[in-house]
């Protein structure tokens, strides 16, 4: 029995979290290694971005509440996505044809696309500062949880409850749908098709009569509709508030690079070796080990292995030993 | 002189900008701007050196400012002994063990051909001498931590002046480039972009969670100061005769001996704290000014001729028999030590160390912003970026403000739109940021004061 409990102390605490966690920054790390891949230089913005579209998707919450409209036990978000989506696909393109097409057109060097992005970011910022504030904001509504722990204690009579957010649930699987799809369009569409030969090797592409512009567009498209579902389902989840998206954007950096950037399924991958390793390495096993450990050999101490402070840390180190051994990150993307 | 009137034009602008601000607001406020434009002017020299010489990026400056910090409280607070006493053995001897670590991984790197059994080995030390240091460690951090938590509870520092630490700083922030160096200078520009911001916010992070070194969020405040303090300008003789020197013209005019102690002792406290900011500028301008001969000697030298040579072509300067690894490693350092002075000259102006305000937006972008707006590659334009851009960056609420009333004018003073656009009036500085730096990104690409290269 304490062995089950055990196990269910880890999936709650551990498993659970940290899935959800790692759906969020899989979606961000898509979208970094897309422009990355097809826009050839890394996005500075990507956080910001990210914190536009959750943005729209409040605003067009509230707007839906004022009205009544709700999905009954889902957050009335999910039916404000779409229409933030539209919104975000606008905004980016806007800032391709008036920032970032003069650089391309003029073969700029990557580095310089970045510094362009830092400006971005700025204006970014700027914008959701203004129009939502930077005040931490819930949007949450519905049902809030599918299990709750003391449901869960009830039912199967274990000591450890398992408590699992509705949120959690829509995070996993509204990940899997939407990069299922991608991969299913990358893969099999002509478009897809046609986008992945561009970013393996431009000249060629060109040569075979791809047409550099639609390829950049759909790439936008893609991104702005990654960069708005992951943000919001990270505010569903946790909160939005515009200096953590901001902040986000390093794990999700990290994610991208340890799967191999420019790589999309790596970059899925990633998010969930950074989620996985910065959640386990922070834990705190006592209790786990009161569960499975004889009485006699309890642990004193918490057996944390980091403090929580370190989150960042862990991520990072993660990526600077995966790229003094695998400078391509862990699943084969551009050499960097 | 007639090809230096650009910039002799920039500079009589700015510092144009910076006397009215004096008149029309304060020059309380026109020397606090002053002030910090300085100290943004050494953090643009140090983020030119690594751009602009030799086209590193390096977004960790906010790392390296908070090491320049750090330097200053640890040079400039008197040590706690009872702290010390409590838990410097167990401190003092981990720090020994690291020592011994990152000693026994050389050595085993350096000896032993590279195989599987070597990582594991490499792994296995650092792993086990991790799980030994905090076993050490943690009852003396904790200890440490208890001896009086809300006045110390941390080692303290040294107790010398803090002029020292500028010193300190900059060796503290080189020895992490250093570091950072060996690991990441060999990838690719946009690689050490990323990876620069990553560990420095691990340095914030270390410098925010460890209590026993830093007070973390507690901050350390009351820092020692190398100008007078106010309190005690405004007792002493010499000042108040020289504050009344200085305004006899105004003091003359009145005719009551009371209203004119009055007047005379609010003249003293305000030209007190002038007087104080006016030390720092003078200590502050004597830096930018030696570090920018420096920085310029060495532009010019055949040194800074193969430092562009590397950034311009790396593989026919590798070829010409240049060692490119080992010069960026020394600028990256170079360059690193000069934001470290930087970072300790702002914690001496503050006064306080405050973990918690070190930000990536504040600390890396924009300095970043001024570097590119200025004109990477010329140091006259690094440091004419950091006082545009500080400048912009302090007045642009006024200005925002001002724009808003402009354009809302019409509207009644509580509608909802002019209210919400008054509340958020600090974020046009963002806004005015981001725009400045795409329109100079897009139409003056290299700057205000574009890179001149002269062949004497």
């Amino acid at each position: 029995m304490d062995f089950v409990n055990a196990i269910i102390l880890l999936l709650n605490y551990i498993f659970v979290p940290a899935l959800a966690y790692g759906s969020q920054l899989a979606l961000g790390a898509i979208f970094v290694t897309l422009i990355y891949g097809i826009l050839r230089f890394a996005n500075f913005a990507t956080g910001d971005m990210m914190s536009f579209g959750t943005m729209f998707v409040i605003l067009f919450t509230w707007y839906f509440q004022s009205v009544g409209i709700s999905l009954g036990v889902f957050p009335t978000a999910l039916l404000a996505i779409p229409f933030a989506v539209i919104f975000m696909v606008g905004y980016m393109l806007i800032i391709d044809k008036f920032v970032f097409k003069y650089y391309r057109i003029k073969k700029s060097p990557p580095v310089q696309l970045a510094m362009v992005s830092i400006g971005v970011m700025f204006v970014t910022q700027a914008v959701v500062r203004i129009i939502i504030g930077p005040s931490d904001r819930r949007f949450f509504d519905g049902e809030k949880f599918l299990i709750k722990a003391g449901e869960f204690k009830e039912m199967t009579g274990l000591n450890e409850g398992l408590a699992i957010k509705s949120t959690q649930v829509i995070t996993i699987i509204v990940t899997l749908i939407l990069v299922s799809t991608l991969f299913w369009f990358l893969n099999k569409t002509k478009t897809g098709k046609s986008m992945r030969a561009y970013s393996d090797n431009e000249d060629l592409a060109l040569l075979s009569g791809i047409d550099p512009k639609k390829i950049v567009m759909t790439t936008w498209v893609i991104a702005g509709i990654l960069a708005t579902i992951g943000g919001a389902l990270y505010g569903l989840d946790k909160s939005f508030k515009p200096f953590t998206y901001f902040n986000n954007m390093l794990p999700i950096f990290a994610a991208a690079i340890v799967g191999g950037i420019g790589n999309p399924f790596g970059a899925f991958l990633g998010g969930y070796v950074i989620a996985f390793s910065e959640i386990l390495l922070t834990y705190a096993y006592k209790k786990f080990f009161m569960y499975v450990l004889p009485e006699s050999m309890e642990p004193d101490g918490l057996i944390q292995l980091l403090s929580t402070d370190y989150k960042f840390a862990v991520s990072f180190s993660i990526l600077v030993i995966v790229l003094l051994y695998r400078p391509s990150g862990i699943f084969k993307g551009k050499v960097l | 002189m007639r090809k230096n009137l650009n910039v002799i034009a920039a500079y009589s602008i700015m510092m144009g900008l910076i006397i009215l601000v004096g008149i029309f607001q304060s020059w309380n406020v026109a020397l606090s701007i002053f002030n910090l434009c300085l100290i943004s002017a050494v953090m643009t020299m140090g983020a030119n050196i690594q751009w602009g010489y030799a086209g590193l990026i390096n977004f960790g400056i906010m790392g390296f400012t908070a090491l320049g910090g750090l330097a200053a409280v640890l040079i400039s607070v008197d040590p706690v002994q009872e702290a010390w006493s409590a838990g410097g053995y167990n401190i003092l001897f981990s720090l020994f063990l690291i020592i011994a670590m990152v000693l026994a991984v050389r050595y085993i790197l350096k000896n032993y051909k590279k195989s599987k059994n070597r990582t594991y080995i490499v792994a296995a030390i650092i792993i086990l001498g991790i799980i030994i240091i905090r076993f050490i460690s943690e009852p003396g951090i904790e200890a440490i931590e208890d001896v009086e938590p809300a006045k110390t509870g941390f080692l303290g520092g040294l107790g010398l002046p803090i002029i020292f630490s500028w010193v300190v700083g900059a060796f503290f922030a080189g020895g992490l480039a250093f570091v950072i160096g060996k690991v990441a200078l060999g990838l690719r520009a946009d690689y050490l972009a990323i990876a620069t911001l990553l560990i420095s916010e691990i340095v914030i992070a270390i410098i925010k969670h460890e209590d026993w070194l830093t007070r973390g969020v507690k901050n350390v405040i009351g820092l020692k100061r190398p100008a007078p303090y106010e309190v005690n300008l405004q007792q002493t003789d010499w000042f108040i005769n020289l504050v009344e020197k200085y305004n006899s013209n105004k003091l003359n005019l009145f005719t009551d001996l009371t209203e004119r102690q009055a007047a005379l002792n609010q003249l003293v406290i305000e030209g007190s704290s002038v007087f104080v900011k006016l030390c720092y500028s003078g200590l502050f301008l004597v830096v930018v000014i030696i570090l920018l001969i420096l920085t310029q000697k060495a532009l010019y030298s055949p040194w800074g001729r193969m430092m562009r040579a590397i950034r311009d072509n790396e593989e026919a300067a590798n070829a010409m028999g240049k060692n490119v690894v080992k010069q960026h490693l020394l600028i990256f350092v170079l360059g690193s030590a000069i934001v470290g002075i930087a970072g300790a000259m702002l914690v001496t102006q503050d006064g306080l160390f405050t973990p918690g305000s070190y930000r990536p937006l504040r600390y890396t972008f924009l300095i970043w912003v001024m570097v590119i707006v200025g004109g990477s590659g010329n140091n006259f334009g690094a440091i004419l970026g950091g006082f545009v851009v500080w400048f912009l960056w302090i007045e642009a609420a006024p200005i925002g403000l001002y724009l808003v009333n402009l354009t809302t004018a019409g509207l009644d003073d509580t509608h909802f739109l002019k209210v919400h656009l008054i509340e958020s009036v600090p974020y046009f500085r963002f806004l005015l940021m981001g725009v400045g730096l795409l329109i100079i990104m897009r139409y003056r690409p290299k700057g205000i004061l574009p890179e001149k290269i002269e062949i004497k």
